[in-house]
């Protein structure tokens, strides 16, 4: 088994005649806190759903933990339309729903938030256990599964209380403030107890001192739950203080990679991010 | 729920089971009271299941009545005596069955004890015969979603409907014909009993962590799936389990109408059962079961004169006919749909009562400040 936890392996995710990622490699090593960057519409939310499982790749593999877990090949009109690279490479059809991949210990949070809106702040977290609970629904209905309830219930609480949401954890959701919320759909994909946690945007709409605060608190969780993480996100602020290596994308097409030093003084990247005079 | 919760919800149910046998041992069996109780037990038992998929879930199916004709007919064709099975399969010399559940259990448990345990066994037949087609039909028809999902089981239903009817299936179904002379409870209280332990049990499903499941389902499918919930999986389960209740509901008004025909079991019972579930509150058990007394009870006992010429001690024999019923009611029910926009309980339980009553009294007492 290789050392490294995740690795997206020539993947291309086309959308009709719109290539949205190209020709994706990027490998995250056990431990690491790794930023995929770029301009808007770069293809990064959709690397993130190829990763997760939401979209079915056009081409490549995804690899879990040394185990390959993800992977297609353009099929019917695909076969035509399709413009990427490694077209005759792969073979097989490997494409499991998000929830197996979530059970193989990868979560998510999403950059327009997806709380449950009708749950508490509680249950929101309690409900993520469920994929880890072994009831059936017979056993859960006659409350065979005490045991295994109140262990998550104490699991919970634990969680709430490390991520400082415990004083709320009856309120509604959505009712916390904005900030809150972020944390919360982080408590929540920790619940379902991952090694790779994949953050889209985590510090959208924060203020610099919200930001700061969250910066303290991902490499907090990091080292508390033996995390990787992987994470998309626009305040270079955050990118830069956390990350040990960044990945950035332009155009769906991977156009630099490295520490966040050389990410810094990349050409490529800079003119990717304030562009290229055209007399120039 | 706190200790004065259980105790409110442990006296109001205690006081329904007195009232209904109170009822049972006061009134002959064909009063109106009784025919009332009984089948609003029924409505509320499918009301509630439908509300575990509609309102729980979040998919909206509208195949309830195809489900509840599964239940009857397996009810009435496991359950007609033996010798009575020439009369009522005339043209089909005598069907294709000839045992009956509860003479089978009644040669060995004796007639009372023996007929009572096979007309519960011929209700569990006709619910798990209703989850098995339920299974069938949610492979495909749960990959739709919403406006398409309720097409789907509505056109379901109908086919069932028609199909049951065929002459081919005669032997088994009686084809057009009644099915009859089966067993029944001729008292309420059964009725109520039987519902109440299959509401019971849907309310222990909804309050563990697959209940929690299917209303993450209902909320954001997206975050529940990458939460881990596999949706198909539990999908199918809601649709499994509200068609086996649906199905053994079918069973119990099998029991309550006398008579089975394909006819009741049109795609107008879905709608009243929906009507149910909407006013009394999309997401509350207590809602629906509360909608389903009030709605028989108004349309079976409190509305009749409207149709029968005289209503209130009001005798107007040209304007109270045949219709005017429906009329009155319709009314009633935008009146309840425009001033309780969330149906009489919201998402509220029984146990939060208490606590909703105390709260309309310190409004006033402030409106009153």
């Amino acid at each position: 088994m290789s050392e490294n936890i995740l690795k997206v392996e020539n993947a291309t995710m086309q959308f009709g005649g719109v290539v949205a990622v190209d020709n994706l490699n990027l490998e995250i090593n056990q431990g690491e806190i790794v930023a995929l960057i770029g301009p808007n519409g770069a293809g990064k939310t959709t690397a993130f759903n190829v990763v997760t499982g939401v979209y079915q790749p056009t081409n490549g593999a995804v690899w879990f933990r040394g185990e390959k877990i993800i992977e297609n090949h353009p099929q019917g009109k695909m076969k035509m339309l399709y413009k990427g690279e490694h077209a005759g490479e792969y073979s097989q059809v490997l494409a499991p729903t998000p929830d197996k991949i979530t059970k193989l210990g990868m979560a998510r949070t999403f950059q327009n938030i997806r709380l449950w809106k009708s749950q508490t702040v509680f249950d929101n977290v309690l409900i993520a256990k469920h994929c880890r609970s072994s009831s059936n629904f017979l056993s859960a209905a006659f409350r065979l599964n005490r045991a295994e309830e109140a262990r998550q219930r104490e699991e919970v609480e634990q969680l709430l209380k490390t991520v400082g949401l415990m004083e709320v954890k009856d309120e509604l959701a959505t009712s916390l403030p904005y900030g809150k919320q972020r944390r919360l759909e982080i408590a929540r994909a920790l619940a379902t107890e991952p090694q790779l946690l994949l953050l889209d945007e985590p510090a959208a709409g924060m203020n610099p001192q919200e930001t700061d605060e969250l910066t303290a608190f991902i490499g907090q969780i990091r080292d508390q739950f033996h995390l990787t993480v992987f994470l998309i996100e626009h305040h270079m602020n955050l990118v830069m203080g956390i990350s040990d290596r960044i990945y950035v994308l332009d155009f769906g097409k991977l156009i630099a990679e490295g520490t966040p030093a050389q990410i810094q003084n990349n050409k490529r990247v800079i003119d990717a991010y304030l562009g290229v005079a055209e007399d120039a | 729920m706190s200790k004065k919760q259980t105790w409110f919800v442990m006296i109001v149910l205690a006081v329904a089971l007195v009232a209904c046998l109170a009822v049972d041992l006061m009134l002959p069996s064909y009063h109106i009271a009784v025919t009332v109780i009984k089948k609003a037990a029924v409505y509320a038992l499918v009301a509630v299941s439908m509300n575990l998929l509609n309102g729980f879930t979040g998919l909206f199916s509208l195949g309830q009545a195809g489900f509840m004709l599964l239940g009857a007919y397996a009810y009435g064709v496991l359950t007609i005596p033996v010798d009575k099975r020439a009369g009522v399969y005339q043209y089909f010399d005598g069907g294709a069955i000839h045992f009956s559940i509860p003479e089978i259990f009644s040669n060995v448990l004796g007639d009372t004890v023996g007929t009572t345990v096979g007309m519960l066994a011929a209700l569990l037949v006709g619910g798990i015969l209703a989850a098995l087609v339920a299974y069938l039909i949610g492979l495909p028809v749960l990959r739709l979603k919403s406006d398409y999902l309720a097409i789907a089981t509505l056109g379901f239903a109908e086919i069932l409907r028609a199909f049951f009817q065929w002459n081919a299936l005669g032997p088994i179904t009686n084809g057009s014909n009644l099915l009859k002379s089966y067993p029944t409870f001729s008292h309420a209280t059964p009725y109520v009993v039987l519902a109440g332990v299959m509401i019971a049990f849907i309310v222990l499903l909804i309050r563990s962590t697959y209940g929690r499941a299917f209303k993450a389902i209902r909320d954001d499918e997206v975050a529940a799936e990458a939460m881990g919930i596999n949706l198909s999986r539990h999908k199918r389960l809601a649709f499994v389990i509200s068609s086996f209740f649906a199905g053994i509901g079918g069973g119990m008004m099998a029991m309550y109408m006398g008579t089975i025909a394909a006819a009741p079991f049109k795609s107008t019972l879905t709608y009243e059962i929906l009507l149910i579930v909407v006013i009394g509150g999309i997401g509350s058990i207590t809602g629906s079961v509360l909608a389903s007394f009030l709605y028989i009870f108004s349309s079976e006992w409190l509305l009749r004169g409207l149709d029968s010429g005289t209503f209130l001690g009001i005798n107007a024999p040209d304007l109270f006919k045949n219709g005017f019923r429906m009329a009155v009611f319709s009314i009633i029910i935008m009146v309840i749909v425009l001033f309780f926009r969330r149906g009489l309980m919201g998402d509220k339980e029984l146990p939060d009562i208490p606590n909703m009553i105390r709260g309309v009294g310190r409004r006033k007492k402030e409106a009153r400040k």
